[in-house]
């Protein structure tokens, strides 16, 4: 059929903010859709509110929007633009969800825009439970028994009918609360009856429950002319009962037959077909283990996680071949770029075995609820390539870059073998290091598999994993033994510590890592794609890959390797994969090769045409090494990978490995305190008071010389981990434990804290000048970590004075410590003195946002930089940039609905998963904007408002709630608050602390429009602050706990209740073009 | 137990054994399918053949009794990159090594398969020999000798075709005699499932004993080796063109194509895999299909008699033809799949309806044969 030629320009809808269940995946998609888009000559108009991510940058779209995803703002846009069509099915939930709002508010009609590939009905009829259920009726394909109850007199009849088990699913609860499984009547009737009264609408689904089924997956694809083809199917080593999200997965599947592969492509294809999807759909399926009795669990109609997953898993581009699609292109018309030869109607036939496994935030969230269930919980995740099942599931677990590589993972050493056997019944992150565990102690696999359903050919695979490390342990080392524990993916360093030879001594042994290539046709065809993986034992395809590429100009080329940043974590985002992206084109455009490092499938660092080679590899030394040797690169930079990669350097250098940009010295030199301090007071640069301790003495002792407050922080770690504002001794002896282990060798920091105005700033130095683009303010006080704030550009309430000694500082910084590159510098400004509190050597969360805003590409200017080319000769001058005309919010944005028992609390460590921003030309507006954008429901209706103040906070938020009050709110107060509105004339009804369950009601029912509660200190999961603030959170009420953010709240509604009408434009014409219209 | 391989250029590349012990000679090939081990082994058509599966991870789900294509492996070896030890499926009956070794064949694991793969893919397919006996420089010399002057059997066809009549599914509503040149169960079971009654002729039956059974049609099943050396075969199907409706699939559509005047050719290393893209010119529609087939028809050679019906998209190599006026229609992929996607299994449906026309008005003269 061929390209629609109508089909001139297209609006493509983003997923907003990276929150657990959405994140890089999506921009990744986007990034594929545009490209593939403007392939065609297809002018492209994006929208996103989240600015970290790639596709918001002005040379991947024609035009861009960075502005809230709502029904009011996408339909300006469309108003706007008039393009003639859309696509949904890249964004995520989030754009499918937009999409059937456009469509339903009328808005795609009255503009003429065409939604393209999967239409509205098709959604509607995978999305809606009802819709679904009939059709796969209709066309005979098995979904479990449910029902839908909103008493349980009906809920009994749908048991008697069904049996035991029964999962039961709350409707609209946030968190997933009241749910859970019944294995008999009554546990069935408490938990019915707690979910109904949990269920906002009184209802619940009741459903047979399959937990212990195999979950397997097929990613499917069809085109307008009814081509369906399967791109990959996965196998959850999980069995159902575990988000998909949260499973350990791998591709393809392992221990199906050829029947049941076929049995369940068979029926995706029928599902697909008869829901007409155009483009990608991933069909997820329960399998029985002991009859072919399978179940359709859930049909996702457009590119997700699993397709990110999937396209890495086997190099096909499934959200470019969906944009194709949905412009009229029928598979066989799309051309295999991995093969050049082939057509995109095909199916990727592997020779070799992917590994998935989720990344958790536990390591971060002490007092997290690690239970896995229904409900994602994993940040990120990361995948491996290896031609066995063994080395890729090693390599995987590898790649988590948690502190022990191997699967013996967790000290479960101490266990007795009753309590193991206990524990392997607990379903959390952690379970397949307890079977691990198990498997050493010889537990029977039978009975492993009994307790934890996962199939013996994993469990298997495992022991055997386990067993060469018992011979690792028993047996002296020889070639044989220690060429098969390389094969299984043991890094030498645990072969090492195992076999207790050192690491130098096993360089004897001549078995280098070779490298292979995805080519979706397992060398049946020649491909010649940029996308490499190890394997030991075996030929080594680079040498033969480099010199075909001879010919088309890398002779003679050197190469650069990027470290990218591994899976997503909190604290480390997509920011990071945007700054290596970039730094990656910017090597090529400078000349040299470019060669990407990481293990992140969600990413578009891993997309195989990024970079001029992809190496999927876990982000280890000895994995890094082993590209080094065979690829010898001019030089590593490290600096635009987050910590990951800079935790890296040091251990490269060593190595030999030229760090490029800024050198390890330097790095050190502000990476250490001891160093740093020195430094900063050398430069005369004010600085809080600090020690560095690797004691608990030394740590009191230090804060009887700095005087509480102080901050207590681990140094060389991501995202403030274990970093903790403390007021007395009883709270330091709380904290600093928990520090000094997260600091390892290193010392526990310990700083006064200066309460006062946080500001940040980015430059690039080239040593000698530094460019600035702008500066940063954030609204709430020091004290809450950096990625958590809101912030401000450009800056507001900084005197030119100050803003002189902010650009003095950062200069003489970065001329001492010879930064070449990217730089960030976070200072505190307090009574008109300005105090250095951090410098990170390296790119920093607020690079993509800078960047977008002022339009000076930073990661491109600092590698031309650290290449060679000075700062001055690049064109944007030096010193700090001239400020754009509009005006930016960055608004932190969280996912504690996804996680139980996280205190939502601001505090010095970071919790926020991703941002948004928002732009206008006011303050005003962005500050607005901002808050939508974040999720934040404006209305006229000015209803209740919990107040909790602790006593450090209550005489600072009095003018806060004074403005409450006189905006219309009814405030409500704990006692203590209470007492002391009322001692300063404030009115409010007095409320008792532990009237939890009735504050619980009024959230559910609506009637409280924000909590502002500023915690008392402790982790203490027990407070009825934390109960308070846990509970809004669950039913999505904001929860104010800065009184800053609050005011900032405040100042929004009153935008907002002024009737201040809201525009849209591109961030183009914002930066460039002063408004001129009225405000 | 380590095992050898040797290639005809000279390649030695050495493993494990996990199969019977011994030696053993043939062309070496590669099967791209990552599921359908069992279905693999046992197709007829592997016969002379040491098969490389591509997938690194074989024997998962161990041996059953329901997935087989024929009642032996007729393959002359196995070679993976790694095999499965503790299998795990509730139909598993026996473990991979132990079905190789019960039915003589040697494996060997531990290989470098992908780099055998590419090998063949660049320098064809070619004669190998795998062993179990030691090889050191001392012996290599005299493997290679029989190596190279190895001869495969010619009459290939023969050894894997029944050897009787027999007859399946007398219910069935059509009468269709099916010729076996080594016939996938498959095949058969497509058929049964369609309510056809299906005499089972052997390879070198003659057109008189087919005509005179008084069929509703013919089918010619797959099966191994060259089709230009297939002469009794030929000569069968030449007497019954014109004379009764024919279905082919593969070996079948690969001598109704030489019948019919058009020319075959050795593919340099085959088609063998489960995700080979065909595209129905009519429908311009792709099915993903299951392939095992070393020799094409030749585009150029067709005559004007063939109507070509479908296409590999990876390398255009012809996949199907018919001849309406002859009542002949073949194809040269896998519509019963065993392993492999089932989206061809339509034509199936397809045959068996044309079969209900054509019985109800056969083919009584040969005047239609005037285009031949």
């Amino acid at each position: 059929m061929g390209k629609d030629f109508s089909i001139k320009k297209v609006l493509v809808i983003g997923s907003g903010p990276i929150v657990i269940g959405q994140a890089a995946e999506f921009d990744y998609a986007g990034v594929q859709a545009c490209r593939a888009l403007k392939e065609e000559s297809i002018e492209v108009v994006l929208v996103n509110s989240n600015p970290a991510t790639i596709m918001t940058d002005e040379n991947i779209a024609d035009k861009v929007y960075i502005e809230p995803l709502t029904l009011e703002s996408l339909t300006s846009i469309i108003k706007k633009e008039r393009p003639n069509g859309i696509i949904a099915s890249l964004g995520g939930q989030t754009g499918l969800n937009l999409a059937c709002e456009l469509d339903k508010a009328g808005v795609l009609a009255e503009y003429n825009v065409r939604l393209l590939g999967t239409n509205i009905e098709s959604i509607k009829k995978a999305e809606d439970r009802e819709m679904f259920k009939n059709l796969m009726n209709e066309i005979n394909e098995p979904i479990p028994d449910s029902e839908i109850v909103s008493n349980y007199e009906d809920a009994k009849k749908f048991a008697e009918k069904i049996g035991f088990p029964i999962i039961i699913r709350p409707a609209f609860t946030l968190g997933g609360s009241g749910g859970g499984i019944a294995t008999n009547e009554t546990e069935y009737e408490e938990i019915v009856h707690s979910g109904l009264q949990q269920s906002p609408i009184n209802q619940v689904l009741v459903e047979k429950s399959i937990a212990g089924f195999k979950e397997v997956e097929y990613e499917v694809m069809r085109d307008s002319n009814d081509t369906c083809i399967i791109i990959c199917n996965m196998e959850n080593i999980d069995p159902i009962g575990i988000h998909t999200g949260d499973s350990f997965v791998v591709a393809p599947s392992q221990t199906l037959t050829n029947n049941e592969y076929q049995m369940l492509r068979t029926s995706a294809i029928k599902i697909i077909r008869a829901l007409k999807i155009e483009g990608g759909c991933n069909v997820q399926y329960a399998l029985d283990t002991k009859t072919n009795q399978y179940y359709v669990i859930e049909v996702n109609p457009r590119v997700s996680r699993s397709s990110a997953l999937a396209s890495k898993a086997t190099g096909y581009p499934i959200a470019k071949v969906t944009t194709k699609i949905a412009v009229g292109y029928e598979l066989s018309e799309i051309k295999n770029a991995i093969t050049g030869k082939t057509v995109a109607a095909f199916e990727p036939a592997l020779d070799y075995v992917v590994v998935k496994i989720p990344k958790w935030p536990f390591d971060k969230f002490a007092t997290g609820d690690r239970m896995l269930g229904t409900k994602m919980k994993a940040t990120g995740e990361v995948m491996a390539i290896g031609r066995t099942f063994k080395n890729s599931f090693k390599k995987a677990v590898a790649s988590l870059e948690d502190k022990h590589t191997g699967i013996l993972h967790y000290k479960f050493e101490n266990l007795s073998n009753e309590d193991l056997l206990r524990d392997l019944h607990i379903q959390d992150d952690r379970r397949i290091f307890r079977v691990s565990e198990a498997l050493k102690r010889n537990f029977d696999v039978q009975k492993i598999r009994e307790i934890t359903k996962i199939d013996p050919w994993f469990i298997n695979q495992i022991k055997d994993i386990v067993n060469l490390e018992i011979e690792l342990e028993q047996k002296p080392l020889d070639e044989e033994l220690f060429k098969k524990a390389k094969d299984f993916g043991y890094l030498n360093s645990e072969i090492s510590a195992i076999s207790k030879v050192s690491e130098e001594e096993l360089e004897k042994y001549n078995y280098p890592a070779a490298f292979r290539i995805v080519d979706t046709c397992a060398g049946e065809f020649h491909a010649s794609t940029p996308y490499f993986y190890s394997t030991y034992g075996e030929a080594c395809e680079l040498e033969e890959f480099k010199t075909e590429h001879n010919s088309e100009g890398s002779a003679g080329k050197e190469n650069i390797l990027v470290l990218g940043s591994g899976p997503i974590r909190i604290g480390q985002g997509i920011e990071f994969d945007y700054c290596s992206v970039h730094a990656a084109r910017s090597i090529l455009e400078n000349g040299y090769e470019s060669v990407m490092v990481n293990s992140n499938p969600e990413t578009l660092s891993t997309d195989f045409d990024i970079a001029s080679r992809l190496y999927f590899e876990p982000m280890n030394v000895e994995n890094v090494m082993n590209i080094v040797k065979k690829e010898k690169p001019y030089g590593v930079m490290v600096q635009f990978g987050g910590q990951t990669a800079i935790n890296l350097a040091p251990k490269l250098a060593k190595h030999g490995v030229k760090i490029l940009g800024t050198s390890l010295e330097s790095i050190d030199a502000v990476e250490d305190r001891k160093v740093f301090e020195k430094l900063l007071s050398d430069l005369e640069i004010p600085q809080p008071k600090g020690k560095g301790v690797k004691t608990m003495a030394e740590a009191l002792s230090a804060t009887k010389e700095l005087g509480y407050p102080v901050l207590v922080r681990p140094s060389y770690v991501i995202g403030g981990r274990g970093m903790q504002v403390v007021y007395n001794d009883d709270e330091l002896l709380t904290y600093i434990n928990e520090a000094l282990k997260f600091s390892g060798e290193h010392p526990v920091l310990i700083d006064q804290y200066i309460e006062g105005l946080e500001v940040e700033l980015d430059a690039i130095s080239d040593g000698k000048d530094v460019l600035i683009p702008g500066i940063c303010e954030h609204i709430e006080r020091a004290g809450v970590h950096s990625g958590d704030s809101m912030s401000i550009y450009p800056s507001r309430n900084i005197t030119k004075n100050q803003e002189k000694k902010l650009v003095e500082y950062a200069k003489k910084i970065a001329k001492k410590v010879n930064i070449i590159g990217l730089m960030n510098i976070q200072f505190i400004i307090k009574d008109d003195t300005v105090y250095v509190i951090e410098v990170n050597p390296r790119a920093s969360r607020t690079v993509p946002i800078m960047s977008k805003v002022t339009g000076i590409p930073m990661t491109k200017i600092a590698i031309n930089a650290i290449l060679g080319k000075s700062i001055k000769s690049q064109g944007y001058g030096t010193g700090l940039y001239r400020t754009s005309k509009l005006v930016c919010v960055k608004m932190p944005v969280f996912s504690f609905q996804k996680l139980n028992r996280i205190d939502p609390a601001l505090a010095p460590e970071m919790k926020s998963t991703g941002e948004v921003l928002g732009v206008d030309y006011s303050y005003k507006k962005a500050l607005l904007k901002a808050f939508i954008a974040g999720g934040y429901k404006f209305d006229q209706r000015k209803q209740r408002v919990l107040v909790s103040l602790n006593d450090h906070y209550k005489k600072p938020a009095l003018k806060i709630v004074k403005k409450l009050y006189s905006q219309g709110f009814f405030i409500m107060a704990t006692w203590g608050t209470h007492k002391f509105l009322e001692k300063n004339g404030v009115p409010s009804k007095m409320i008792e602390k532990f009237m939890v369950d009735k504050l619980q009601k009024r959230m559910k029912e609506g009637r409280l429009s924000f909590v502002l509660n500023t915690p008392t200190l402790g982790k203490n999961s027990q407070t009825s602050g934390f109960q308070i603030r846990t509970i809004a959170e669950m039913y999505g009420i904001p929860c104010f706990t800065s009184i800053d953010t609050a005011r900032a709240y405040l100042s929004a509604v009153k935008t907002y209740d002024k009737g201040t009408r809201l525009s849209s434009d591109t961030i183009t014409n914002y930066r460039k073009k002063k408004f001129l219209g009225l405000f | 137990m380590q095992g050898t391989l040797i290639l005809e250029d000279g390649t030695v590349l050495s493993g494990e054994s996990f199969g019977a012990e011994g030696t053993s000679i043939g062309e070496i090939v590669f099967n791209t399918s990552m599921v359908g081990y069992q279905e693999i082994l046992t197709d007829p058509s592997y016969a002379n053949q040491i098969i490389v599966m591509t997938y690194p991870e074989i024997g998962n789900y161990g041996i059953n009794d329901d997935d087989f294509e024929s009642e032996n492996p007729r393959c002359r070896g196995f070679i993976v990159k790694n095999s499965c030890k503790n299998d795990s499926h509730y139909k598993s009956r026996q473990n991979i090594s132990t079905y190789l070794k019960n039915h003589n064949i040697i494996a060997l694991e531990g290989i470098d398969t992908r780099f055998l793969t590419k090998k063949i893919r660049e320098k064809g397919v070619m004669n190998c020999l795998i062993t179990t006996e030691y090889v050191d420089n001392n012996n290599l010399s005299e493997k290679m000798a029989a190596l190279n002057s190895y001869e495969p059997n010619r009459d290939i066809v023969l050894e894997v075709s029944s050897k009787e009549v027999r007859e399946i599914n007398q219910a069935g509503e059509i009468n269709l005699a099916l010729i076996d040149y080594g016939c996938k169960t498959g095949i058969i079971d497509s058929l049964i499932r369609r309510g056809c009654k299906i005499t089972v002729f052997p390879a070198n039956t003659d057109s008189e004993t087919i005509l005179r059974g008084n069929f509703d049609c013919v089918f010619l099943s797959n099966g191994p080796g060259d089709p230009a050396e297939c002469a009794e075969e030929i000569k069968t199907l030449e007497n019954l063109i014109g004379k009764i409706p024919i279905f082919g699939i593969c070996l079948g559509y690969q001598l109704l194509s030489i019948v019919l005047g058009a020319k075959t050719y050795k593919l340099k290393y085959g088609h063998r895999g489960a995700n080979h893209p065909v595209i129905n010119l009519h429908t311009k529609r792709v099915m993903m299909t299951s392939q095992n087939h070393g020799y094409a028809v030749d585009a150029g050679s067709l005559t004007k008699i063939m109507d070509v019906t479908y296409k590999n998209l990876n390398d255009d190599t012809l996949e199907g033809f018919k001849s309406e006026s002859l009542k002949i229609e073949a194809v040269q992929f896998h519509p019963e799949a065993n392993p492999g996607p089932v989206d061809a299994a339509v034509i199936f449906d397809d045959w068996v309806q044309k079969m209900h026309e054509y019985k109800k008005a056969p083919i009584r003269k040969a005047e239609e044969m005037a285009g031949l």
